[in-house]
Parts: structure tokens; sequence; C-alpha cells
């Protein structure tokens, strides 16, 4: 009720203007969307590909913040980044907790990735990458990461 | 039992504990609870330790919450004095200023108007209190609505939201997240904190309740010598002056009045002699590795003579094949008649050296084998414990049994009680000391250390054999079980004091950064 008020409206003004790189791809129900974002300005790790982001929302949305996370498909890669695992998790302070307002919908977090992704000139996984891939059962939600370095 | 002597390690603090809820109304100036803020180093503190107390052991109190509220209010009550505020503004400001009475008080008289505003208390607040307003042309940032007739609330920070936004927010964060004192402005990056009047204004009373019951909480959350007990559904706290920065030289292991061992610094179970830091890398060493590691643990195993399955059914090291009579250690699969001797060594991993080390491969194979040695001992004692625990819960339940039909008194029952408590915080003690071993780089106080882990070691062994003994002969063994009991307890005393003492005075080498 509380959610899909407010993803009702979010759709509504996303489907009149978007800002460029980004597009709705699937947001039939109010629980689950698919966005595709591309890096608008030139930067070579991520020149003409495209990236496919899950948003999951909980019925509290957006007192709570939505599950985020990148998706592969065959022509979807992960992006790059010291970040975003290989599983599509994304470590950023805004989907946390305490780094989430309400305030932000999912334009926002488009935008956020969006600026992330642009600053970032790192081929790189975050450090154990492969064990976190392996062995991690926890929702993004619920996993607590320590954001140590947030110029990136 | 010759040696009482610490077995049970909060005695001295119990007894404190009693004289403390004697004399609580009087708790003075001096009382523990008032030197939270002087910053006791740790040399200080060494000289304060009795020479009674065991160089593994810590001092601290266990809190009631009865206790606690009384401390509490009792701070409020005299910071109210000092500052001249009502109490119950004052309650406000030390929850703000997160119980830091000192800095507090600084505050307030450098500051006065500026350290009321922050805690949402300032005289703007007095003569002009948080409402709620309609506002025209308003739309809510959160719900997206914009109907002129619906109520908002902003705090100073001027963020202001629809109030049913503002409700749901609340509510989310103090029932689901449980926050209390620290509940922040919804806005985008704001720090303001909602204070306690304008919550009152916007939730309801059964939230209210909770918020007070978090609030109350907050009191032992905010200070560094407090911590809540973490067995489930205990309400008692405890109080200890082992700060986080000396967490690399001691090994705080508290007891709580429910009769939980816990870890004063990282809040988990008993895990002396590893430092909190050491207990953290292994653990998460172990959470990485347990796909290769999990076999070793399982519970059968082959008899490495007639390969007949052996499954284990107590927590005994020492098999006896049920087919071939072969006689092995479990945790090394040698053979037993070769433990126990002076060439005994089943607990300390052999460094193969030269050439077989030469390649990467062998070298990561002997890392994973050097991990598989420690990690191998370290699941055997903690299943151990448990096939322990089980097995004298058998044998609790059949010496009812006996004691019904004999006429035993339950009073010489006891000493399978204290036995099986012994065994219990030793194989905890001992399988610590493997994660310990395997960060420890080999100097020479090494060698006392493997030396006083074996030496448990068998002393476990043997204590825990007894208990597979057939009942009607438990009886007679007595006297042994108890000399036994005493004895295991002893060794782990031995062990401690010296990994603590060695541990103090930064006396280990460890291959990683405590
Ligand atoms: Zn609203
Ligand atoms: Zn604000
Ligand atoms: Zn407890
Ligand atoms: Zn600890
Ligand atoms: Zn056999
Ligand atoms: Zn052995």
């Amino acid at each position: 009720m509380f959610a899909s008020k407010r993803l009702q409206k979010e759709l509504s003004k996303m489907q009149g203007k978007l800002p460029p790189g980004i597009e709705v791809v699937k947001a039939e129900d109010f629980s689950e969307w698919l966005m595709d974002i591309k890096v608008v300005d030139s930067n070579p790790l991520y020149a003409g590909e495209t990236y496919r982001l899950k948003f999951a929302f909980s019925s509290n949305y957006p007192i709570e913040a939505p599950e985020v996370v990148f998706v592969q498909t065959t022509d979807r890669p992960i992006p790059w980044h010291p970040h975003i695992y290989s599983n599509g998790i994304i470590c950023l302070d805004l989907l946390d907790r305490q780094g989430w307002s309400p305030v932000h919908n999912v334009e926002s977090i488009c935008v956020s990735l969006q600026s992330m992704l642009t600053s970032n000139t790192k081929k790189e996984r975050p450090p154990g990458d492969e064990n976190f891939v392996r062995y991690n059962t926890q929702r993004p939600r619920d996993i607590s990461f320590v954001f140590h370095d947030n110029q990136v | 039992m010759d040696s009482d002597d610490g077995f049970n390690s909060s005695q001295v603090s119990e007894d404190e504990f009693m004289e403390d809820q004697d004399s609580d109304v009087s708790l003075g100036e001096d009382s523990d609870f008032e030197m939270d803020q002087d910053d006791v180093g740790f040399e200080s503190q060494d000289k304060d330790i009795k020479p009674s107390k065991h160089a593994y052991e810590i001092e601290f109190t266990v809190y009631s919450p009865a206790q606690i509220q009384s401390h509490q209010d009792k701070q409020i009550d005299e910071v109210s004095n000092i500052l001249g505020q009502p109490p119950e503004s004052t309650a406000i400001l030390l929850r703000h200023a997160r119980w830091n009475k000192e800095r507090l008080i600084d505050q307030y008289m450098e500051k006065t108007e500026e350290t009321l505003e922050s805690a949402g208390l300032g005289e703007s607040a007095e003569n002009n209190p948080p409402r709620l307003e309609k506002v025209k042309g308003f739309v809510c940032d959160i719900c997206c609505e914009d109907d002129p007739d619906m109520f908002t609330f902003a705090m100073k920070c001027g963020h202001r939201f629809c109030v049913d936004c503002y409700k749901q927010y609340l509510y989310t964060k103090i029932k689901d997240e449980g926050e209390a004192a620290r509940i922040r402005c919804p806005g985008d990056g704001c720090n303001r904190i909602v204070d306690y009047k304008s919550l009152n204004l916007l939730v309801s009373d059964s939230l209210r309740d909770r918020y007070q019951e978090l609030l109350m909480r907050t009191y032992v959350d905010d200070r560094e010598n407090l911590r809540w007990c973490p067995a489930p559904n205990c309400v008692y706290a405890v109080q200890c002056g082992v700060k986080d920065r000396e967490l690399a030289r001691v090994v705080p292991t508290v007891h709580c009045d429910c009769g939980h061992f816990f870890c004063f610094g990282c809040s988990l179970n008993d895990h002396q002699p590893a430092p909190c830091s050491l207990v953290k890398k292994w653990l998460k060493k172990c959470e990485d590795d347990s796909e290769t590691a999990n076999w070793i643990s399982a519970n059968t195993k082959e008899c490495p003579k007639c390969h007949s399955t052996i499954e284990k059914n107590g927590g005994c090291n020492h098999m006896t094949c049920r087919k071939c009579r072969h006689e092995f250690c479990w945790m090394c699969m040698g053979v037993w008649s070769e433990h126990g001797t002076s060439w005994y060594n089943c607990n300390r991993y052999e460094e193969k050296s030269g050439s077989e080390a030469r390649d990467a491969q062998a070298r990561s194979r002997q890392s994973l084998e050097r991990y598989l040695h420690y990690y191998n001992r370290y699941a055997n004692h903690e299943q151990s414990a448990k096939l322990d625990k089980d097995i004298y819960l058998k044998t609790e339940k059949k010496m009812t049994q006996l004691q019904n039909t004999t006429g035993m008194s339950w009073i010489e029952v006891q000493f399978l009680d204290s036995a099986s408590q012994a065994l219990q915080q030793c194989r905890q003690t001992l399988k610590w000391t493997y994660a310990f071993a395997y960060y420890l780089a080999r100097n020479n106080l090494t060698e006392i250390f493997e030396d006083n882990q074996k030496d448990l070691e068998l002393a476990v062994e043997n204590l825990s054999e007894m208990f597979e003994k057939p009942i009607d002969q438990l009886k007679g063994l007595k006297v042994e079980m108890m000399d036994k009991t005493s004895y295991c307890t002893k060794r782990r005393i031995i062990l401690l004091n010296d990994t603590a003492e060695n541990l103090k005075n930064g006396n280990w080498d460890f291959i990683v950064q405590l």
C-alpha cells in the first residue's frame, strides 16, 4: 500500500522523462523492477555496454531501501568496479540502512550508480570477491559492508 | 578436591556482586560505575588486580536491570543538580551526549543554548514547541502527495514530510530496527536527531513504550565499560574496565549470573586463551574454508587397521575398534599406545622442511595441511564437548534411576556434575588453544605452550574416558574421578596463566597482526 502509491508516482514520472542512459525495462508490479543503465561520459571501462539492475521493493518502500543488484544476461554483463561483486551485489552506502534516506527513489539510485561507474578507473572486483560470491547466502540488505572508501 | 582455586573463576566477582547488591543504595562517588569516564590504563589496572586472582582472570561486576535503572536515575539526579535542569530534560541531554557526563557538563557550561538546542530542548523549542502544520503548496518527498489538507512535520533542520510518512518512518526505526536515542531526520544526509518532544508528537502510546525500553538499553549500549550478557533472554549487564585497545594484551572472559561465560571484548562465548582478533580471523577462515575442512570433523572414520567404519559416540579420543580391538587416537589416527609417552606429539604440527616445500603447489598443500591440522583438533574438541555432554546427561539419568533403587544420595553423585562441567570448560579452552596455535610463530615459549596444551589434553581425555565406564562402576570411581577433575582444572589454570601472562607482556609472536 505504502510502496505501491509511491512507486505508481515514480513510474508515471519516469515515463515522462528520464536522464540519459537510464531506461525502464520492466515495471509491471510493485515488487520488482528492471532498469537498464549506461555510462554516458566516455569511460573506456564501460564503453558500449549496458547494465541491468534489478530493484526489489518491500511493502515499506521508500522508508526501507530497495534491494538493488546488477543482473547478468547474455548481453548485460556485471560492470567492473571495486565495490561491485561479480554476482552483482553492490556495496554502496546509499543502499545501506544507515545511508538510505526515504527521499531517494529509483531514478536517483540509477543516477548514483551511473556516477559511481563514471568516476571509476579500476578494472577490479572488491577484495575477497571469490569467497564472497561462493559463500554469501545473506540478502544484500543484511550484509554489513564497511564503507571504508567512499571516494571510489 | 585439593584445588578448588579458581575453577569457578567468577567466585570473587560473584561475592562482590552480592555485597554490591546489599549496599545498592549507598553507591557513592567511588563506586565502580563512577569510574567509567576515567581512563584506566592497563598498567594502572594491573596494580588493582588482587593477588588471589589468576593472571587470566579480570575484574568485573554483574548488574541486574533494577541496578542499571537505579544507576541511571542516580546519574540523572546528579547531573540535574549541576545543570539546574529538571530530571526529564537532563535525561534527554545525557542520552544525547551518549551518557558522557563530563563532556555534557563542559559543553553545557560553555554553550548552554547550543547544547540544549542540539538535543531538541532549545529556548525556541520551549516557546515554539514542535507542532504539526498544514503548508500551502507542499509536496511530500517520501510519498509524493500534495494534498493541501495534509498535516506535515519538520524539525529545526527544515526537512518537511507529511505526518503519515514521518510516522511510518519512526515506526520502522523503532519497531523494526530497534533504534531509539539516535534516530536521524529522514532527509537525505541530514544528521539531526529526532528529539523526544518531536517523537512524542508523532508516535502512538505503544510505540512510545517500546521507545522508552530501547532508551533504557542505550544506557548500557553507550558505555564502553558496560555490556549486555549475550545469552538468550538474559537481562543482566556486565561491567568491566578492559578497553578495546587493550584486547591484544588481554582476553577478558566474564561470567554472568545466568551462568554464561562470555568475552567482554567481543561478546562471543569464552575463547581464552585466544585474543579477540585471532578469534575473529579464525572463525572467518573456518567459514571460508568450510568446504575443504568439513569432512574432517565428520563423525565417522575408518579404523586405520581393519578399515571398518567407526562412529564416535563419546567425547573421548581414545578409540578401540569393535572389530579388531585396535586402539588408536581419533585426532591423529595414530596408535594410542604411543600417546602419553614423552614423545607424544598429537597436538603439535610438524613443519615439513626443505625439498618438500619447494614448489608453490607443495607450499599451498602444506599451508592447507597445516590449517587442517589445527582445524581438525579445534573441531574435534568442539564436537567432543557436545558428546561429553550427551554422555553425561545419559549418565545422570541413569544415576537418578540408580539413586531411586539403591538409595544413594544426591550429594554422592554431585562429583559427576563437577566432572562434566570441568570437561566442558577444559574442552572449550583446548578448542581455542588450537586456533591460538595456528597463528603462533615458533619462539622459545612455544614449546612450553605446547607442553601445557598436551598436558591438559591428556588430563581431559583421561577424565572423559571415565564417563564411558559402566554405571555400576561409577560409584566406586568417585575418588579417582574427583582427582582427575581437579587435575584437569589445575592444568587448565596453568595453561591459561601462562598464555595470559605472556600475552600481557607481549611475548608471543603471531604470524598475523593482532
Ligand atoms: Zn508523505
Ligand atoms: Zn533534517
Ligand atoms: Zn547472562
Ligand atoms: Zn573476545
Ligand atoms: Zn579395526
Ligand atoms: Zn593423537
